[in-house]
């Protein structure tokens, strides 16, 4: 039997804006999916080594204070260091558009904005980590 | 009202229902299957006089400034003067905040407020290895006394307020400003202000702990005894529930949940052995303002009545200013969109209505583009312009209260109250808030809360203008705020410059009387005073505070 989706969501850096996270990860396990939330506050080598520890499929980064363009990055770069190349990382807050495309370019699939729906959000994990693993594998 | 009186008028509002209402519903089916308010609180599809059994006006709205003050703390409310306009601001370096607030004072605003960045909030240095990313991004960073002096300068501290927007290190950066209007030969009592320094609600909502619960009640109660005795116009505390709205709640929970943190500093005051009569005037409160009208009304004036009620029947002030629920009220960032940004400056217009007529004491009104960024300064403008329209053109604030009487309003403003009591009791239960929150009560609470109503908006139950009705696809760009990278290595810079500059053997002093006073549980305020003067800085002296009293961990709950 095919194990559930395992995604890590997470809030990484001094942000405490929690809403968000905490409400994409109950939709996520709704879903099916199994769900590890971090807490507030942690450092991205915290969240790279709880992905790691949990054998996830996906790291879900929540950030609202502006910190995303060091952030996600870092992350990104850890993930490297440490193998996760078939882990899906997604991102979602206060992330203006223009900053997108950057952090494309460091391996942040997604970037999900304020009013993006759950459905969109749970169907995209759903989808986007099989193909993850297939391109990885 | 006589016994048969009330028995016609039950009835004719239920003959209305049976005759009138259902006959015509049935043709004609209503716009949904059932009305609630944004809290989910069932809404009846008319008010009369039977909705309000048991309600007497003289007991249960009284007069404005007379007991229980449901009208309003003030004998003449906004006829007197108006609610205090202030605007939030706090970006990039402490020279960048100090333009802003100059801006701001040249354009209208009466009182200023303090936006501090996630490192100083988290009493975090700008050098620290977690401040990466973060310095002077959500406000500004300051580390010592200097950036506060560079701050505050050429503003006159002795005739203008102050609200800082802090809390863990509250008394640390209260210290700072002390010490900054110390040095500038201001007497203390002329200092006024707000410091937020909320301890509780940082555990149930906002999330910038630095020590666990009981030592950061400590800290707090610390404030309260030397904010009576030697800054007496200071408010130490702004009981806020806007944190806990923000994070999910419903308006109930948001009134619940505060006014009980309300009592819960009033008991841990009084069981520290000062005086009802002295601390419990300077407490203040602050609440959202969201977007149900009527709810959001009933809410500020169910806590006036709530909190005067209680504070009389635990404690019996002499000094009636012990009883008066004053509040700051800023508009609910959580219901501003991204999308169609230009809808929220008329969010923001019915959500200042409300905590015009609901009675505020202060109001920020939030920006247009804050979806996006920290506000540019044409959408503060705008934003203050939209207080000023209601202030001076609409007319709401030439007579008090004028929607008292309201049989809906009226029955909300009840409602909240029995649904205070509800909450009370179960936290009661419990030992009190300072348990609930060990417990994480409130904090599931709220999380089922903010999932329900993303649930209702994903089901279309509650709707989102421009988000799950009336969405389009094409895009509006409206200008936003960047901040400068450059602040965070010139913040790091300065910090550096300070720390090799400043006298070694004062700073030592300084920061061994503190860990000692912390650890004999002393009074702290003077010594982060002390602190502040030897140009010790937030981080260094947090660093001590942990030390001693432990550190906070999420426990994650969702």
């Amino acid at each position: 039997m095919k194990r559930p989706i395992r995604v890590v969501v997470a809030k990484a850096g001094l942000d405490g804006h929690d809403r968000g996270a905490k409400v994409v990860a109950r939709a996520l396990r709704d879903a099916g999916m199994e769900v590890i939330y971090t807490g507030v506050h942690q450092t991205p080598e915290q969240v790279v080594e709880t992905a790691l520890q949990e054998d996830a499929d996906a790291i879900g980064l929540s950030l609202l204070s502006g910190a995303h363009n060091y952030i996600f990055p870092r992350v990104s770069e850890l993930m490297k260091e440490k193998g996760l190349d078939d882990v899906l990382l997604f991102g979602g807050g206060i992330i203006p558009e223009a900053d997108w495309p950057a952090l494309a370019r460091v391996g942040v699939e997604k970037v999900f904005p304020p009013g993006a729906s759950l459905e969109e959000i749970t169907t995209y994990v759903r989808e986007a980590v099989p193909r993850k693993r297939g391109a990885a594998a | 009202m006589s016994a048969s009186s009330g028995v016609a008028r039950r009835l004719s509002k239920q003959r209305w229902l049976d005759d009138v209402y259902n006959a015509a519903t049935k043709k004609h089916a209503e716009r949904k299957s059932r009305f609630s308010t944004l809290s989910d609180e069932v809404i009846e599809p008319l008010y009369t006089a039977d909705d309000l059994e048991g309600f007497d006006p003289d007991r249960d709205l009284g007069f404005p400034g007379e007991f229980p003050y449901t009208r309003g703390v003030q004998p003449s409310m906004y006829r007197g003067r108006l609610w205090t306009m202030r605007q939030f601001a706090g970006f990039g370096s402490a020279e960048d905040t100090n333009e802003r607030f100059h801006y701001l004072l040249k354009h209208g605003v009466d009182g200023l407020s303090v936006a501090f960045d996630m490192p100083t909030l988290m009493g975090r240095d700008s050098d620290d290895p977690l401040s990466r990313g973060e310095v002077g991004r959500e406000g500004v960073a300051v580390d010592t006394l200097r950036d506060m002096e560079i701050l505050f300068n050429r503003i006159p501290l002795d005739r203008v307020t102050t609200s800082m927007t802090i809390n863990g290190p509250a008394s640390i950066v209260w210290a700072m400003y002390i010490a900054a209007a110390e040095k500038r030969g201001i007497p203390l009592d002329r200092l006024g202000g707000t410091i937020q320094n909320d301890a509780l609600k940082e555990y149930i909502a906002q999330r910038e702990w630095i020590v666990p619960v009981k030592p950061a009640m400590g800290l707090v109660v610390d404030t309260f005894r030397y904010g009576s005795r030697e800054v007496p116009r200071w408010n130490t505390i702004s009981i806020s529930g806007y944190h806990i709205r923000e994070a999910g709640a419903t308006a109930l929970q948001e009134l619940a949940f505060t006014l009980i943190d309300g009592l819960e500093y009033v008991k841990w005051g009084v069981a520290a052995g000062l005086d009802v009569n002295d601390f419990v005037p300077h407490l203040s409160f602050f609440f959202d303002v969201h977007n149900d009208f009527f709810e959001e009304i009933a809410k500020f004036r169910a806590a006036r009545r709530i909190w005067a009620r209680e504070i009389e029947r635990r404690y019996h002030p002499t000094n009636e200013r012990a009883l008066l629920m004053r509040t700051h009220a800023q508009t609910a960032g959580v219901s501003l969109t991204a999308q169609q940004p230009y809808n929220n400056v008329v969010r923001v217009t019915l959500q200042a209505l409300a905590a015009v007529l609901g009675g505020t004491q202060s109001l920020h009104t939030n920006s247009l583009d804050e979806t996006y960024a920290l506000p540019t300064e044409e959408a503060v403008t705008l934003a203050l312009r939209t207080q000023q329209v209601i202030a001076h053109e609409s007319g709401v604030a030439d007579t008090i209260d004028p929607l008292a009487g309201s049989y809906y309003l009226e029955s909300l403003t009840e409602r909240m109250e029995r649904g205070f009591d509800r909450y009370l009791g179960e936290i009661e239960k419990m030992g009190g808030m300072v348990e609930a929150v060990d417990r994480g009560f409130p904090q599931r609470e709220i999380t089922e809360a903010s999932f329900h109503f993303q649930q209702q908006v994903e089901e279309g139950e509650k709707i989102v203008v421009g988000i799950n009705k009336y969405a389009t696809s094409e895009q509006t760009t409206i200008p936003t705020l960047a901040i400068d990278t450059e602040v965070e290595r010139k913040q790091i810079a300065r910090l550096a410059e300070t720390r090799k500059t400043r006298d070694r053997g004062r700073w030592n002093e300084s920061i061994d009387a503190l860990r000692h006073a912390a650890k004999r549980g002393d009074e702290l305020m003077p010594r982060f005073v002390e602190c502040a003067r030897a140009n010790a800085s937030v981080g260094e002296q947090v660093l001590v505070l942990k030390e001693v009293f432990g550190e906070y961990h999420d426990p994650g709950y969702f």
